[in-house]
């Protein structure tokens, strides 16, 4: 190729040369034939050669369909026809775009053809839609793009084993369950900053672990177990965890994502995003991802119309998160998602629907899963004014039977609430009267786990007390309802089995007229906090269920969300930045001993790090809290010594403060003294300080301010 | 600790100050009449009236004898104390907004507001003794801060004049020559507008509160910071106890959103603070709105706190007050 010469450079060879580039008439040279000097003509062939390509060269629109009949020459024509009526559905066959070869030999077909279409996406609709074609039972076909057929050849026939990569291992994940003082961690994202900390509630005080700034661009998340911290951007999702810092272990492309949901077992990650519209033609279409957590594998998309995943029980103003629900407890086997009159489910090996159907309920309305077993509970509603009864039953997956189903008349709302460990359902019912002027509420309780699920019908002493919050005893047999009109409702609490009563369910006790109204249980049971949130002003009332007795009370202002740690030692009531004044969190011991506060402008999210289920088994559990006393004499004497030597680095840091006080105060003296005579001055000679004496005269005035005369009549006395 | 509750004024109080003795309190408010009061048991003793817009400072001389008033009606105001006579009044072009008398009450410090396009000014004038001997000229102007100055008080010695305002930062001035000393630090110093300034009965160090919600104490000679008291509001007012080692903060969401909130939420308490560890000792509730003005009386057996609400509250410290043990 020729180097490319500026005019400037051809005039000045030209005067080198002695030439005159006006006197030369350019249209007179003619080149050599043949030669072009190395400069590519604009009508050259080649320019366009890569257009060329993709118009004519490719075979991309021929599909070769194999595993035909093998047939005489006399029934090529009827073949040929049946198979141009397949074909010819998808797309136009090419004129002369059929050619079924035939053995010159035996004059029979060789059980294959090849068929041109007039553009490469019928070819592959071609494909996509008539692979696995069942002519007959022995016939079926097997469709491939003719250019794929080269890819196929040069697939070795030998197999030889994929190159294994040497095992790099990982950070510990779970370092921060070794914790000496076995404290627990926290997340925290207040103005730009996310940071986690360590809880230490023996130093009063929270210990930094990570800040960043501008860690997350909307929220962060921790996975069930702990294990990660998600954070979610603009362009997707990313997990982080280490051992001793918080180090990026993997990202999930996923444009524009809103919202993320982990399995249970950690296994898989789902990422949501929503897509308005930007005219009215478009649809609102929405993108759920389901991500394999440690390799960042993508498993499986769900696209769609917006409103086909929010139908259901979901509000009219957006999704009910999570759309896919995940069931049958920490082994990550099924999701399910609710759909016009079925529950899809899914299992994770494969990523489809179980037996490629979705589970027929007419008009289910709701479902939840079990929080452990595989088993869906679901909710139809009352439907014909009441001629067919309103229904929950309890599905078995993957087997689809359903296990026990109740009807329920005079239906209005239902809410179901699972017990943890999934043992109990408990069934909100609302029901309305017959003229629909009042609803009244009750409870179904079902004890999935004993013979022929029995179910028990519980109805409040006032029916018509409106239920403010329901919530069981995390692996327990209790729950708690806050019923009641008005700002002070009562609260009951209720067993399913006392030691009188194995099989029914008692009431243990009925708080009176409470300012609370949401439960929150610690999650090793026993003690809840009875919280008055919002417009009750951030109430606060740590209770003992064993001992039905008030532990504490105390109060955090306008505390908008309360969470206990995981392993129900400690609570964090915080306010965050829905409103704009008193931002920050406190920290409380289970008895509602208040441990330390921590005020933070733009507060948004305060999130304990949740720890994987214990190791240890139920008897040794048994055995250790039989024996606590044994066991937490060595914890005690730790506290001791570090309420020690607080004390005593208090003692010296206020010592230290006075004394640079009194410093001060010394170094002012010595100056104010010296100017004390100036000051004398400046007052006339006037005493000028603190010092001087004055003392304190009583004067005592008599003024006279009327003098009236009066007689006074004797008689009286007389008497 | 019952407070007495003084009801008198009809706006919001701005300025409270007791005499020397402790036993006269003055207090200013946004209706045109500072007040004086007996400080023991809050008995209504007089009013001032002449001014014609809210009162947003004053002072009293040492001998208790004058009071020096400055309003938003563009005057500053000399009073005879006991008959209630007013003695002078110079006038300005905007509205005054800080006053104090110096050492031996020979001179005064007044602030002037930015106004009508008018930068807010510091001006210093001289205060006879013989009233009918009184004359209008400022001996001494600065100009220079941005935005209102709402404190000028004087430094030891009648050397300097201290002052703050808007513009969050505290300033160190000769008095005589109207020289800029000293400013405060930008970043230790406060981040928003300086609300009051107080200075400690012996002058050595004062307290300033800001709405950045904090309280700082400076050194009076070399404006260097020396503590910082953290606090969950703006701070409007603050004052220091002349007999411990205490201080006092108060204040509050801004008034325009106090109807919006609950009288908790607005957090109206007086806070006091141990003004050597920093630390918060405790609280006293009552008003239900901020609070924009704090005095101690010079024995620090009480204090009186004015509010948003027009209300005066004067609090007689109960005998546990004086043995908390930090």
């Amino acid at each position: 190729m020729a180097s490319i010469v500026s005019m400037a450079d051809i005039e000045a060879t030209a005067k080198g040369l002695g030439i005159d580039l006006s006197a030369v008439n350019l249209d007179s040279i003619t080149l050599p034939p043949g030669e072009d000097f190395g400069i590519k003509s604009d009508d050259d062939e080649d320019l366009y050669h890569e257009e060329a390509l993709e118009q004519e060269a490719g075979f991309g629109n021929v599909i070769v369909v194999d595993n035909l009949p093998v047939i005489p020459l006399e029934k090529f024509e009827k073949l040929e026809g049946v198979i141009r009526k397949i074909y010819g559905q998808i797309g136009t066959i090419r004129e002369g775009g059929f050619w079924m070869p035939v053995n010159p030999e035996t004059k029979k077909t060789l059980g294959y053809c090849f068929i041109e279409y007039n553009t490469s996406q019928d070819a592959k609709s071609a494909k996509e839609n008539t692979n696995g074609y069942k002519l007959d039972k022995s016939h079926i076909f097997a469709v491939n793009l003719f250019d794929e057929i080269e890819k196929y050849m040069k697939i070795p026939d030998e197999w030889t084993p994929a190159e294994i990569k040497p095992y790099a291992p990982g950070e510990n994940l779970h370092k921060w369950l070794t914790d000496e003082k076995a404290r627990d961690q926290f997340v925290i994202r207040a103005g730009p900053f996310t940071e986690v900390f360590w809880n230490d509630p023996r130093q009063m005080m929270p210990e930094l672990v990570y800040r960043r700034q501008y860690w997350t661009e909307s929220f962060v998340q921790w996975s069930p177990l702990g294990t990660y911290l998600a954070t979610v951007h603009r362009q997707g999702a990313a997990i982080w965890g280490g051992a001793s810092t918080f180090n990026r272990l993997m990202r999930f492309a996923h444009p524009q994502v809103k919202l993320i949901d982990f399995s249970p077992g950690e296994k898989y990650i789902v990422t949501y995003s929503s897509h308005e519209p930007s005219n009215p033609r478009e649809k609102h279409w929405v993108l759920l991802n389901f991500f394999d957590l440690r390799t960042g594998k993508l498993m499986r998309d769900f696209r769609g119309n917006a409103d086909d995943f929010v139908s259901g029980s979901s509000t009219v103003t957006g999704v009910s998160w999570p759309v896919f629900r995940w069931g049958g407890g920490r082994e990550d086997k099924f999701f399910a998602r609710l759909g016009k009159n079925v529950i899809s489910v899914y299992e994770t090996e494969t990523f489809t629907l179980i037996d490629k159907k979705s589970l027929k309920v007419e008009n289910v309305a709701d479902f939840t899963w079990s929080p452990t077993d595989p088993i869906i509970a679901c909710f139809v509603p009352e439907l014909g004014g009441g001629n067919q009864p309103a229904r929950v039953s309890l599905i078995q997956v993957p087997s689809k039977e359903e296990m026990r189903q109740k009807n329920l008349f005079n239906v209005s709302d239902i809410q179901m609430y699972w017990q943890n460990n999934g043992e109990y359902l408990a069934v909100k019912v609302d029901r309305h009267t017959k003229t629909k002027k009042s609803t009244t509420t009750g409870f179904e309780l079902f004890r999935i786990k004993e013979r022929d699920i029995p179910i028990e019908v519980l109805e409040l002493e006032n029916k018509n007390d409106k239920i403010v919050a329901f919530a069981w005893e995390p692996k327990g047999h209790r729950f708690a309802i806050i019923h009641g009109d008005g700002p002070r409702p009562d609260i009951s609490f209720y067993s399913m089995r006392t030691a009188q009563n194995a099989g029914r369910v008692s009431k243990l006790a009925t708080l009176k007229s409470k300012q609370a109204n949401a439960l929150y249980w610690s999650p090793a049971g026993r003690f809840v906090l009875l919280a008055g949130l919002k417009g009750f002003n951030g109430q606060l009332e740590f209770y003992n269920v064993d001992e039905l007795e008030t532990m504490a009370t105390g109060e955090h202002f306008m505390a908008t969300y309360i969470e206990w740690d995981p392993t129900g030692r400690y609570c964090a009531t915080s306010v965050t930045s829905v409103h704009e004044m008193e931002n920050g969190f406190h920290i409380w011991s289970f008895n509602g001993k208040l441990l330390y506060r921590i005020p933070k402008d733009q507060f948004y999210q305060f999130l304990w790090r949740p720890r994987p289920p214990s190791l240890l088994s139920p008897e040794k559990e048994e055995e250790i809290s039989k024996n606590l006393k044994k066991y937490s004499k060595k914890y005690e004497a730790e506290d001791q010594d570090v309420s020690l030597q607080l004390s005593e680095q208090d003692r010296k840091k206020r010592k230290m403060i006075q004394e640079e006080w009194d410093q001060w105060v010394a170094q002012w003296k010595k100056l104010h003294e010296e100017e004390q005579q100036l000051r004398l001055t400046l007052r006339d000679g006037e005493a000028s300080d603190e010092e001087e004496e004055y003392e304190a005269k009583e004067v005592e005035c008599e003024e006279v301010i009327d003098v009236t005369e009066e007689i006074v009549d004797s008689d009286e006395d007389q008497d | 600790m019952r407070p007495i509750l003084m009801k008198g004024h009809e706006r919001p109080l701005t300025f409270l100050k007791y005499n020397r003795e402790g036993d006269l309190l003055f207090s200013c408010a946004k209706d045109h009449n500072p007040t004086v009061w007996f400080a023991d048991n809050g008995d209504r003793l007089g009013v001032y009236r002449g001014h014609n817009g809210a009162v947003w400072c004053c002072d009293v001389s040492r001998d208790s004898r004058r009071l020096i008033t400055g309003s938003a009606d563009q005057t500053v105001k000399l009073w005879d104390v006991q008959s209630g006579t007013q003695l002078y009044s110079f006038n300005f072009d905007s509205p005054a907004r800080a006053v104090e008398f110096s050492v031996g009450d020979k001179l005064a410090v007044i602030t002037t507001d930015p106004f009508m396009g008018q930068t807010s000014t510091i001006q210093v004038k001289r205060i006879s003794r013989d009233p009918n001997e009184q004359v209008g000229d400022s001996i001494l102007t600065i100009k220079g801060p941005q935005g209102r100055i709402n404190r000028a008080v004087w430094g030891p010695l009648n050397k300097t004049i201290i002052s703050a305002g808007e513009d969050s930062v505290i300033r160190l001035w000769d008095s005589e020559t109207g020289q800029l000393l000293k400013e405060s630090d930008k970043e230790t110093g406060h981040q928003k507008t300086v609300a009051s300034l107080v200075k400690s009965s012996d002058g050595s160090h004062f307290l300033t509160g800001s709405l950045d919600k904090s309280a700082k104490l400076w050194d009076s000679r070399t404006l260097t910071l020396i503590k910082t008291y953290v606090t969950e509001r703006p701070v409007n007012a603050c004052a220091i106890s002349p007999l411990l080692d205490h201080v006092v903060i108060g204040g509050g969401q801004d008034a325009s959103a106090v109807t919006r909130t609950d009288h908790r939420a607005g957090k109206f308490e007086a806070k006091f603070f141990h003004k050597i560890l920093e630390e918060e000792i405790g609280g006293v509730k009552g008003h239900f709105g901020p609070i924009n003005a704090l005095a101690f009386n010079p024995d620090g057996r009480s204090f009186s706190s004015g509010g948003e609400d027009g209300y005066i509250r004067l609090h007689h410290f109960d005998s546990d007050y004086f043995t908390i043990k930090m």
